[in-house]
């Protein structure tokens, strides 16, 4: 049985092969049109992975959308009439688009797809509810989903037994966390739906000092997880914008024009959210757990993605393991929209664990070597421990590295296929790294990779986390690593074990015997605006046009000293609009 | 101009719609959501034809 999963048209448009139960590829729409968040139908991501499962579109059992599209619309008619006229040039701007694209999900798939077979529509947040249990580690577990909006749902909480899902709670349209997080990312000058993870980083260098403020006018929590917002302050659901001007006056300055410089008020406003956020999430995770005694939970969602708060359940409920899959955004949902019609739909018993996330496409020395050639770059294979001893030794030596290995990860997070790499212990390298490589603000912190069975030694956190889906305390005593420790002293932790990426996870160990260090920074291979690198292409690219010194792609190891001048300057004409 | 596998492709959205309705029961929503649905299949039908300046005027 074969099955496709397909999420598009919101943001992180991406599909998902579940072949015989087991997910063979996934990949986001993005790294092939090289649109960061490209929402569009995800033709080339869906054709790639029915090329790696050897397939045609005839193979196909079922193709599964990760959504209603019907329901939505019958939202936002519904919200439309509820607001008018407020909401009238927001209407108007929306028709067109519904009207022209979002209603014909079914018929887009059949063109796109020269597809005649069935076609599914699974709900927005059983599809992230799947995207976690059904590939998790667990025979049951709690459940738990949070993003901006659904259908409807903004939030549910239930629990997986087996191949049953038992989603029975939920909150609803227009009180959204996701969309609250959004609201303040809107107000911070960062962009919505793409730029929340930045407030996250921000928040360690502020005060928390407005979150009574938000608790008591903007959201009215209660012991259940339940919440509503006080919607007098957002305009989110009938206008353009998220905020309103009672918003900003709430706060005292207007919102921040992006680009501009943040100063201690921002910083102070993205602690006191972050700490809101945490709250409600803690909340609504210790409710959850009360009601279903239940030890493990699943998280998903696009708030799932927020590290700081997956680690504050971890820390303040009975729950005692989490699982959140490395795409729990919108993109994961096309992997839960093909396993719930798998195991739910089907009673198919579950057979498949998300051990890692390496899901997308991988290009074998010859296919690198022949690009290489073909750009008229001297290269020459190096054999496997010379690469890792040689790449190791550059790191150590202060050098930034490109690293393109293997399978490209599925998600937001690059996990040691498509990475750049640079010496954790040097603490100018979180400056030269956002500023010279990433182009991206100085504030941002990296995360580091640490041999999974020495992660104790550094960090107050004991079990795996291959994903970078937790933050964790760097130890006291181990505060030698300052280019991945953030200024409250925590960490956005990847464990690495070796049956996850042998290759990287042989590098980090060499990097160990060579300096004594089992930590490395490791943060995506891009720039700023830029999606990850996909292919050998995207790599060279993105390495000519920044300051990466190594790219360490398949067997060869390239040497920006090395390069033309002309080459170079060549590259750095393409540009990324900043996200 | 689309062809008759592709218009035939269009109009099961009718049955789709249908099929929501059912579900959904909200009723009271069902004529203004008819209105968007054919002027909906209005514009994609006439994608490409003589119409569709006329048609896209009206957004």
């Amino acid at each position: 049985m074969n099955i496709l999963g397909i999420s598009c048209y919101y943001h992180d448009a991406a599909a998902a092969l579940v072949m015989d139960g087991r997910l063979v590829a996934a990949a986001q729409e993005e790294r092939f049109t090289r649109r960061r968040h490209d929402a569009d139908f995800p033709r080339h991501a869906a054709e790639w992975c029915l090329s790696e499962g050897g397939l045609q579109p005839g193979d196909l059992s079922h193709i599964v959308f990760y959504d209603k599209p019907f329901v939505k619309f019958e939202r936002i008619l519904q919200t439309y009439l509820a607001t008018f006229p407020m909401g009238y040039r927001s209407f108007m701007k929306a028709l067109p688009v519904w009207m022209k694209e979002k209603m014909w999900i079914r018929q887009a798939i059949m063109q796109e797809m020269a597809y005649e077979g069935e076609i599914l529509f699974a709900d927005h947040h059983t599809s992230h509810a799947a995207s976690a249990f059904l590939v998790s580690p667990f025979d049951e577990a709690a459940i738990l989903t949070i993003d901006g909006v659904g259908e409807w749902e903004t939030a549910t909480a239930g629990y997986g037994r087996g191949t049953d899902l038992q989603i029975d709670q939920a909150i609803w349209f227009p009180h959204s966390l996701g969309l609250l997080y959004s609201a303040f990312t809107y107000y911070l000058g960062f962009k919505v739906n793409s730029a929340e993870y930045k407030v996250m980083g921000l928040a360690p260098y502020g005060e928390p000092r407005f979150y009574d403020l938000i608790m008591k006018e903007l959201v009215s929590l209660r012991d259940d997880g339940s919440f509503k917002l006080n919607m007098r302050y957002f305009t989110y659901h009938y206008g353009l914008t998220m905020t309103g001007r009672r918003f900003a006056r709430l706060f005292g300055e207007p919102v921040r024009s992006p680009e501009s410089a943040l100063t201690q008020f921002h910083k102070d406003v993205a602690a006191s959210i972050q700490k809101a956020t945490d709250t409600i999430v803690v909340a609504m995770a210790r409710h959850l757990q009360r009601r279903t005694a239940m030890r493990n939970l699943c998280l998903a969602g696009g708030v799932a993605l927020n590290c700081v708060s997956n680690s504050k359940v971890l820390e303040e409920t009975d729950f005692q393991k989490i699982f959140v899959q490395p795409a729990a955004g919108d993109a994961g949902g096309a992997v839960g929209a093909a396993f719930y019609v798998q195991n739910t739909v089907l009673r198919n018993p579950r057979s498949y664990q998300m051990q890692n996330a390496f899901l997308g496409p991988s290009f074998s020395d010859d296919e690198i070597s022949a690009f290489l050639t073909a750009q008229g770059i001297a290269h020459r294979p190096l054999d496997r421990q010379t690469l890792l001893s040689e790449t190791a030794r550059l790191v150590g030596e202060q050098k930034v590295v490109g690293w393109f290995q293997g399978r490209m990860e599925f998600g937001p997070r690059a996990l040691g296929a498509r990475s750049i790499l640079a010496d954790a212990r040097n603490p100018k390298n979180q400056s030269v790294v956002n500023l010279k490589i990433k182009f991206r603000e100085s504030f941002r912190p990296f995360a580091p990779t640490v041999l999974e069975e020495r992660t104790s030694e550094y960090f107050d956190w004991k079990d795996p986390s291959p994903f970078m889906l937790f933050v964790a305390t760097v130890r006291e005593d181990k505060r030698e690593i300052p280019a991945v420790t953030h200024v409250d002293g925590s960490a956005r932790l990847q464990t690495i074990a070796r049956d996850q990426h042998p290759l990287y996870y042989d590098l980090v160990k060499e990097f160990e015997r060579q300096t004594g260090c089992p930590v490395i920074i490791n943060t995506s291979f891009n720039q700023r605006g830029e999606p990850i690198v996909c292919t050998p292409a995207d790599a060279l690219n993105c390495f000519l046009r920044t300051g990466i010194d190594h790219l360490v792609i398949g067997s060869f190891i390239l040497n920006k000293a090395d390069m033309s001048p002309e080459r170079v300057a060549e590259a750095a004409n393409r540009t990324f609009e900043p996200d | 101009m689309p062809n008759l596998k592709q218009i035939k492709r269009r109009v099961s959205i009718v049955a789709e719609f249908w099929d929501f309705m059912k579900t959904r029961k909200k009723w009271w929503l069902a004529p203004l959501f008819f209105i968007f649905l054919l002027l909906s299949l209005l514009i994609v039908l006439t994608q490409g034809s003589a119409l569709a300046p006329f048609i896209y005027t009206l957004f």
